[in-house]
C-alpha cells in the first residue's frame, strides 16, 4: 500500500513544488486591438529576459472604460499595470488608483525629456502639464483619415471632380474639401458597386461620437474653457466657431455616411472601409498598420492627418501605462515599465504596429520612411487636443455622446441648443465636484 | 441519529415549518431586503462609489426633488411607458392569436409550438445582437422583406428617432410573444369542452361562444402573463441596451438605461439609489393595482 501510495503522491508533491516555484508574473490590461496584439509578442522578450510571466486582459472597446474604471473603484487586485486612457489620468491620480512615478523616474534615470511633450502632457501628468507623472507614455495616438488612393487615382473620377469643383482630386487640406470629396463619392457607382462618402464616428454608448465630432470642432477652433479662467464655458465651447463645426459633422452624416452608419466607432469604420463601401474612414492611427500590412503596394489605401478648417487640430486617443497602487507586485510592474522605456524596446514596439512616444524613435531620420503614415502621425502628434481630462470625466463624456448624438444622427433641436445643454450639464457636474 | 430524530419530533409544527422557511428567509433578506434597505439609505445622500474617501452627506429629499423635477426624467418614462405599452398590447394580441390556432388539433402542431417558442429560450443579449444585422439597411432581411411588400427604400431603423422606438418594441414582440401564448394556451386547454357543447345546444354561434366562453376564461391567463412582461418591460434593459444603447440620441433611453448610466458609469450612487426607489415604487404601485383589477375579474 504504501508503494502504491508512494507511486501517486510523489509525481503528486513534484507537480505541486513546481508550480510554487514557477515564476512570478503580471497582470496588463487594456483595450482589444491590434496595439495589444503588439504589446503581447513584445512582452515576451520581458519574459525571457526576467523570467516574469506577463499575463493579459483585454476588453473589447465598448467595455474597455466601464470594465477598467469599475476596477479601479473597487479597489481591484486583478491589474498589476494598466494602460488606460489619457481622459483617465485625473481620476487615477485624485483617487489614488495610480502609482506616483516621479520617484522611481527619478532612480531609473527615466526622463520625461525624452518622450515626445504632447505625449507626456496628455498621458502623464497630473494636474495637467505639472511635472507630477502618473503614467509612462505609452501608445501615441490621434484620430486621422485613411482614404480610397485606388479610386483617386483613376483620370476619369479626377477629370469629374475637378470640373465640378475646380481643384484636384487629392487629400483633402480643409473639412470644406472633405465634405466636397466625400458628397463626389455619395452614392456613385463604382466597379458594379454602389459606394459611399465616408465613414465617420457615430457611437452612442461610450466615446464615439464626441471623438468624431471634437475633430471637427478642434479644427474649428473650438476651447473647452477660458484659458484665463478656468471652467467659464459659455462663450468658448458654444462659441460661433463650434456650433458650425457640429452643424457640419451633421452634414457630413446626413450626405456622407453609407446608411446605417448610426451607431458606428472604431471596427464599425473599419469595416465599412475594408468591405469597399466608402471612399474615406475617420479612425484612430492604432489601425493603420493592419489597413497598410493588408495593401503591401500601397495601391489602395492612403493615409492623411486631420484635416485643418479655421486651425489645424487632431484628436487625441492613446495612452499611457500605469501601476495599479492596488497592486500587490508593484515593483515587478515597475520592473516592467523600466523595461518598456528603453530606446530599443520603444524601437521595437513601433516596429511591431505599436505607436511609440520616444523621441529616440520619433526623431531617428528612418521614421519618416518606415510607414506611409509615419509622417501624418508626426503630424498629428503635434497639434493634438483632448477632452477633459478631470477625474468626473466620464461625467463629463456622457451628456455630451447623448447629446450630440441627439443632434447629430437623431436630428432633434439644433447644434447650439445641444452645446448650450452640454454647458448646462457639466456645469453641474463641476459644482457637484466643488471646482465652480 | 435517533436522539436527533427524537429532538425533531418534540418540536412543535410551527417550529418545524420555521426550520424549513429559515434558510429562504435568511437568504431573502440577505440579497433582497438588505439591498433595498440599504439603497433607500443611499437615496438620501449625495455618495459617490468612485470617491473614495469623500465625506457622504445626508441630502434629505434632494435627490428625488430633482429627479422628479427633470424633464429629461420625464422624457424618460414617457419612452418606456411607450415601450411597455405597445410591447403588452402586441404580445396580447398576437399572444391570444397564435394560442387559438395552436388550440386547434392540426398536423405539426406540437413542432409549430416548439418552433414558435423558440426566442423566447434565446439570451436577450444575443437577440440583440442578432436583429441589429436583421435591421441593417444595405443587408438585413427586416429592410429587404419590408420593401418586398412595398417599396419604401433604404430606412434604417435603429437609426431614425420615429423608427428606433418601434424597432424595439418588434424585437421584444417577437423574442416574448411566445411567453404570452403559452400561458393563454394553458388557459385555453383548461376550458371544460362541455360548456362548448351546452353553447352549441344552444344555438350560439362561435363568435359568441368565443366573447361568453372563450375570452372571460382565458382573460385571467392573459391578464397574468402581461402582469409578467409589464414588470419585466418596464425594467427592460439588455435587449435594449444591445439593440440601440439608447440611441439615437436618447430615443430609446429607458428608465432602466438611464439608471444603468447614472449609477455605474457616473457613479452618482445617492442620485440613482433615489431613481431606483423611484422605478420601484412605480412598479409596486402598479403591479397592486393592476393584482386588484385581475382579482375583482377574476371573481366575476
Amino acid at each position: 500500500m504504501r508503494k502504491i501510495l508512494s507511486v501517486f503522491l510523489v509525481p503528486v508533491f513534484a507537480l505541486l513544488f513546481s508550480l510554487n516555484a514557477k515564476s512570478e508574473s503580471l497582470t496588463l490590461g487594456w483595450a482589444a486591438w491590434d496595439p495589444a496584439n503588439a504589446l503581447q509578442e513584445l512582452s515576451k522578450e520581458f519574459t525571457a529576459e526576467t523570467g516574469v510571466e506577463m499575463n493579459f486582459e483585454f476588453v473589447p472597446w465598448p467595455n474597455f472604460a466601464e470594465r477598467m474604471l469599475n476596477e479601479l473603484n473597487n479597489q481591484g487586485k486583478t491589474f498589476d499595470l494598466l494602460i488606460g486612457d489619457s481622459q483617465w489620468i485625473g481620476q487615477g491620480a485624485e483617487y489614488g488608483h495610480y502609482v506616483k512615478l516621479n520617484d522611481f523616474f527619478d532612480a531609473n534615470g527615466i526622463s520625461m525629456d525624452d518622450f515626445n511633450p504632447a505625449t507626456v502632457y496628455a498621458y502623464s501628468t497630473w494636474p495637467k502639464g505639472s511635472p507630477n507623472y502618473y503614467a509612462l507614455p505609452a501608445m501615441g495616438d490621434a484620430l486621422a483619415w485613411a482614404y480610397r488612393k485606388d479610386w483617386f487615382d483613376r483620370p476619369e473620377l479626377q477629370a469629374e471632380f475637378k470640373s465640378k469643383h475646380g481643384y484636384d482630386l487629392g487629400v483633402p487640406k480643409t473639412w470644406d474639401e472633405l465634405y466636397d470629396m466625400c458628397t463626389f463619392f455619395q452614392g456613385r457607382e463604382i466597379d458594379g458597386q454602389v459606394r459611399y462618402g465616408a465613414a465617420i464616428n457615430t457611437e452612442r454608448g461610450s466615446e464615439g461620437i464626441t471623438m468624431g465630432v471634437t475633430a471637427a470642432m478642434y479644427a474649428w477652433g473650438m476651447e473647452y474653457e477660458n484659458p484665463d479662467n478656468p471652467y467659464e464655458m459659455d462663450g468658448y465651447f458654444n462659441s460661433d466657431a463650434s456650433v458650425e463645426a457640429v452643424e457640419f459633422y451633421r452634414k457630413m452624416y446626413e450626405d456622407c455616411a453609407p446608411p446605417g452608419h448610426s451607431d458606428a466607432y472604431m471596427v464599425a469604420n473599419l469595416d465599412a472601409y475594408k468591405s469597399g463601401q466608402v471612399a474615406f474612414q475617420m479612425n484612430w492611427y492604432a489601425f493603420w498598420p493592419g489597413v497598410s500590412k493588408e495593401d503591401s503596394d500601397g495601391r489602395v489605401s492612403g493615409f492623411f492627418a486631420n484635416p485643418c478648417q479655421n486651425v489645424c487640430a487632431a484628436t487625441l486617443g492613446g495612452q499611457g501605462i500605469s501601476v495599479v497602487s492596488y497592486s500587490d507586485k508593484q515593483d515587478l510592474a515597475l520592473e516592467y515599465m523600466k523595461w518598456f522605456a528603453k530606446p530599443d524596446i520603444q524601437q521595437k514596439w513601433w516596429d511591431l504596429g505599436g505607436y511609440s512616444c520616444h523621441m529616440d524613435v520619433l526623431g531617428s531620420p528612418d521614421f519618416v520612411d518606415s510607414a506611409v503614415y509615419a509622417q501624418g502621425f508626426l503630424d498629428s502628434m503635434g497639434i493634438v487636443k483632448d477632452f477633459w481630462q478631470e477625474p468626473t470625466f466620464v461625467e463629463l463624456m456622457l451628456p455630451m455622446q447623448e447629446r450630440i448624438h441627439d443632434y447629430v444622427v437623431n436630428g432633434k433641436g439644433s447644434a447650439k441648443d445641444a452645446l448650450d445643454k452640454i454647458i448646462d450639464d457639466w456645469t453641474e457636474v463641476f459644482e457637484d465636484d466643488g471646482k465652480i | 441519529m435517533k436522539s436527533a430524530v427524537k429532538k425533531f419530533k418534540g418540536l412543535s409544527d410551527k417550529a418545524i415549518a420555521w426550520i424549513f422557511i429559515a434558510p429562504t428567509l435568511i437568504l431573502l433578506l440577505a440579497i433582497n431586503i438588505y439591498p433595498l434597505i440599504y439603497a433607500i439609505r443611499m437615496s438620501f445622500t449625495n455618495f459617490y462609489a468612485n470617491k473614495i474617501g469623500r465625506e457622504v452627506k445626508f441630502v434629505g429629499l434632494k435627490n428625488y426633488k430633482k429627479i422628479l423635477g427633470k424633464e429629461e426624467i420625464w422624457e424618460k418614462m414617457q419612452i418606456t411607458a411607450h415601450f411597455v405599452c405597445w410591447t403588452l398590447v402586441l404580445q396580447a394580441l398576437i399572444g391570444l392569436g397564435l394560442a387559438l390556432l395552436l388550440n386547434k388539433k392540426f398536423k405539426g402542431n406540437e413542432l409549430l409550438t416548439t418552433l414558435i417558442v423558440l426566442p423566447m429560450m434565446l439570451s436577450p443579449a444575443v437577440v440583440g445582437v442578432f436583429w441589429t444585422y436583421l435591421y441593417n439597411p444595405q443587408v438585413g432581411l427586416f429592410n429587404y422583406v419590408v420593401n418586398f411588400f412595398y417599396d419604401f427604400g433604404i430606412f434604417d431603423m435603429i437609426g431614425s428617432s420615429t423608427l428606433a422606438p418601434w424597432s424595439i418594441v418588434i424585437v421584444d414582440t417577437w423574442m416574448w410573444t411566445p411567453f404570452t401564448m403559452l400561458i393563454c394556451l394553458a388557459g385555453l386547454r383548461s376550458i371544460p369542452n362541455y360548456l362548448y357543447e351546452a353553447a352549441e345546444v344552444d344555438r350560439a354561434s362561435k363568435w359568441q361562444q368565443f366573447i361568453h366562453i372563450t375570452l372571460p376564461s382565458v382573460l385571467p391567463f392573459l391578464l397574468l402573463a402581461l402582469l409578467f412582461r409589464g414588470i419585466e418591460n418596464f425594467k427592460m434593459f439588455d435587449l435594449v441596451a444591445e439593440l440601440t444603447s439608447g440611441g439615437p440620441g436618447s430615443a430609446t433611453e429607458l428608465a432602466s438605461i438611464n439608471l444603468k448610466r447614472e449609477a455605474f458609469e457616473k457613479w452618482k450612487t445617492g442620485y440613482s439609489s433615489a431613481f431606483a426607489v423611484i422605478l420601484f415604487v412605480t412598479i409596486f404601485g402598479f403591479g397592486n393595482v393592476y393584482v386588484k383589477v385581475m382579482n375583482k375579474i377574476k371573481e366575476r
